[in-house]
């Protein structure tokens, strides 16, 4: 009967809800993820803001004069004076990032010598950049020296966006951005995976709670095997639902307001820094946090975030519909089928310890998916591993909602949602023979043909 | 050909269920009258508890038919029975309260009159301030109290207790037993599973015997009782007792203090009481005479002895 459903279903999600355990995990996960996001800003802006760089220019072309404007955000030059040996001791003592010594009687055509002392190991990005900075400087002073003016070297300094363009297999054009699919897919994978990890196992434990209560047997003289573990997973689910939805509105919620509050100083910097940057290159990436975050602040422009998040999504073509239709469908119909699954583990064994060998052959099929996920079909979406692993209903619901932001063809998506259909009705109605059997059954142990067994015996 | 007053709540026709190896019910069949009280006894082992769960509908029958009060037994009848069984437990982590409505709402209740109910049962038990507390933090004595209530709240027509009292201490068992009667009072069917005979055998208006999967014995329990008599007289009186008579046969024969004796003497066919009285009164001072009626722990032993020696010291093992 459907209300006594809903009833198993009802007292599943407010025992769980009103559980001391879950208020305080869904109240302070969103702060440690706002706190870590804070963590990683703070690391990423100091690591990016703070490197000076002394410029002992001994070579009289007047090079750390131009290598001054050249500064940026993540680099800045400043000139010293002074013997070799001085200057390596300065800035040390100065706590800079290194030294950039340019040695006298320097051949602007063949400059040889040119040496950058830094602290312990020099790392590659910052070599890189100190390097760009001065290629970009005797370029200067090459053209200065060719008998151009400053004018004339504005105009030739050139700046060329770069867009990359996909083609599909109709030939039609779409921006790609693979940075962007890449990530979608990836936060859908890991949503699903861990859903159904954390939640099956709940699932499990309920009703291996129930069993060993023995509270079993009033509950099957009122209701029926099958309401009873088709409530029981329903009312997990919703449980689940309720605390991701929770910890995405409480982290960007707390995001909101720690971020801005915690970053000021940071934020402050930035902006200057900004303002400087600004006119000579290009926004930086610290320019863009700023104003992204600043403009968190001000919840009259998030609306145009999201909605311009949309927007972008739509100008990248990233097919948002399929993607959201698509991780509904792939997120129940996995949890379904794994739920199943871990219920019906949690009814044939009497101790909880007893679990891993049947945990094992479930979770395989899910964990195989994850890493084969990552590490296969996230570079060729479209290649037979990614299209077989999407067919198969133990492995599509990762596999297809990896695939989803790079776009899959409409018979592929049909086909493997028909299968994951039958997939899921079919583990429920093995899991349900199992689950009706098992939870009455005590003191045995279970292997697998007893188990085959099960589902062949009579109501 | 039955008048509809004394129709069956229950009626078990020929019900047949085996599982794996091994044979649960082998056609059984028993009726439980309305507003009684039916012993369903037996060692363990030998097909109660199959009988129950095909009853409270947790199994089905291989083959066979159970009826309720003339249906053939279907969902809509769970909230009309009532169901404790051997293995009890309840949700640990979950409230008296809540349970109790929870478990009452399962059967067809509704939240406010399940509230209502559990608001007078914990009255009767003295147990109101344990409404808000967690089952786990319960003794084991208040656990069964409360699933007893569970059992009955919805106050089904067909009570079904699997051995009832264990887990009770003397003084709840008694409270339990009071409950008991005045639910058959008030118009319920009792049936007591149990293989302690003697703990039930006063209380019940009837009763099956069960045995490796069979019924052996059914009915009411005087008719039963007045089925198995053995026409023995226990006499007790002070005298020298010397029976040498063909009608009678003295079974067994105790010499107390003071010329005192107790003996137990049978009285061969149509011989009546009355004449061993009035023999015994020319010999001895007679101070008590009684006639023996069986126990049912006594007539299930000998009907067993009966229809299967060869099982008989098992089955004796297992009332032991």
């Amino acid at each position: 009967m459907a209300s006594k459903f809903l009833l198993v279903a009802k007292r599943e999600y407010l025992t769980r809800v009103r559980k001391r355990a879950f208020v305080v995990l869904t109240l302070l996960v969103p702060f440690i993820i706002a706190g870590f996001g804070v963590l990683v800003g703070k690391l990423a802006l100091s690591d990016d803001s703070a490197e000076i760089v002394d410029v002992r220019d001994a070579s009289g072309l007047n090079i750390a004069a131009k290598l001054v404007p050249l500064s940026t955000p993540q680099l800045q030059f400043v000139p010293v004076e002074g013997s070799l040996p001085e200057a390596k001791q300065g800035f040390q003592q100065k706590k800079h990032a290194g030294l950039l010594y340019l040695p006298a009687g320097l051949d602007v055509q063949d400059p040889q010598g040119v040496q950058f002392f830094g602290k312990g190991n020099i790392s590659l990005k910052k070599e890189s950049r100190v390097q760009k900075a001065l290629n970009d400087a005797f370029a200067e002073l090459k053209m200065q020296r060719s008998g151009l003016n400053q004018t004339q070297l504005d105009q030739l300094r050139a700046k060329v966006p770069l867009s990359s363009v996909s083609l599909d297999e109709t030939g039609k054009e779409k921006d790609s951005n693979s940075g962007v699919t890449t990530g979608i897919a990836s936060v859908l994978a890991v949503l699903i995976y861990f859903f159904i990890f954390l939640y099956g196992v709940q699932i499990m434990r309920g009703v291996g709670e129930e069993k060993s209560s023995r509270v079993m047997e009033v509950m099957l003289s009122a209701v029926k095997p099958f309401d009873l573990m088709m409530g029981k997973i329903m009312g997990i689910a919703a449980v689940g639902l309720t605390q991701f939805l929770l910890w995405g509105l409480l982290s960007w919620g707390a995001s909101t307001v720690l971020v801005p509050l915690l970053m000021q100083d940071e934020l402050g910097k930035a902006k200057t820094e900004m303002a400087t940057a600004a006119p000579k290159d290009a926004p930086t990436t610290v320019a863009d946090q700023a104003t992204a975050s600043a403009e968190q602040m001000n919840p009259a422009k998030r609306a145009n975030v999201i909605g311009s998040a949309f927007e972008q999504a739509s100008k990248l073509n990233i097919p948002i519909w399929t993607i959201l239709f698509g991780f509904v469908i792939y997120f129940l119909g996995g949890y379904l089928l794994y739920g199943a699954l871990f219920g019906a583990v949690g009814a044939a064994v009497d101790d909880q310890t007893d679990t891993q060998q049947f945990m094992f052959p479930i979770t395989m099929p899910l964990i195989l998916s994850y890493i084969v996920g990552f590490s296969v079909i996230l570079r060729n979406p479209d290649g037979p591993v990614a299209f077989w692993m999407s067919m198969i209903p133990f492995t599509s619901p990762v596999a297809m909602v990896i695939r989803l932001p790079f776009g899959v063809p409409a018979w592929q998506l049909a086909l493997s949602i028909g299968l994951l259909v039958v997939g899921f009705v079919g583990t429920v109605w093995v899991a349900s023979r199992i689950y009706r059997v098992g939870i009455l059954m005590y003191g045995k142990k279970v292997t697998y043909k007893e188990l085959s067994k099960w589902m062949f015996y009579k109501g | 050909m039955q008048q509809p007053t004394s129709r069956p709540i229950l009626e078990v026709r020929d019900v047949r269920k085996q599982y794996a190896a091994h044979t649960a019910l082998s056609g059984v069949s028993l009726a439980v009258p309305e507003q009684s009280i039916f012993g369903l006894l037996g060692p363990n082992g030998a097909g109660k508890t199959s009988l129950i769960r095909i009853i409270t509908q947790i199994t089905g029958a291989d083959a066979g038919e159970v009826f309720f009060r003339g249906e053939k037994l279907n969902p809509s009848h769970i909230g009309q029975i009532g169901y404790l069984p051997e293995e009890r437990g309840l949700y640990k982590k979950m409230k008296v309260g809540e349970q109790l409505i929870y478990l009452a709402q399962l059967r067809g209740l509704s939240r406010a009159d399940a509230v209502q109910r559990i608001r007078q049962w914990l009255e009767r038990f003295d147990i109101k301030a344990w409404a808000e507390k967690n089952v786990e933090d319960l003794s084991k004595g208040m656990q069964q109290k409360v699933q007893f209530i569970a059992t009955v709240l919805h106050e089904p027509k067909l009570i079904i207790l699997d051995e009832p009292f264990s887990g009770f201490d003397p003084i709840n068992a008694n409270l339990i037993k009071d409950e008991i009667l005045r639910l058959k009072q008030e118009g319920a069917a009792i049936i007591f599973s149990t293989h302690r005979m003697e703990s039930v055998e006063e209380m019940c208006d009837s009763i099956a015997l069960i045995n490796r999967s069979r019924k052996v014995l059914d009915g009411p329990v005087t008719a039963i009782r007045n089925q198995f008599k053995t026409n023995t007289y226990e006499v007790e009186g002070q005298g020298q007792l010397m029976v040498m008579h063909p009608d009678f046969e003295v079974i067994e024969q105790k010499a107390r203090e003071n010329d005192h004796f107790y003996a137990r003497i049978q009285l061969h066919a149509d011989t009546r009481p009355n004449d061993l009285l009035r023999f015994l009164i020319g010999q001895v001072q007679v101070h008590a005479f009684r006639e023996q009626i069986p126990s049912i722990n006594e007539i299930f032993i000998r009907r067993v002895r009966e229809t299967m020696p060869e099982t008989l010291t098992e089955t004796a093992n297992a009332l032991l």
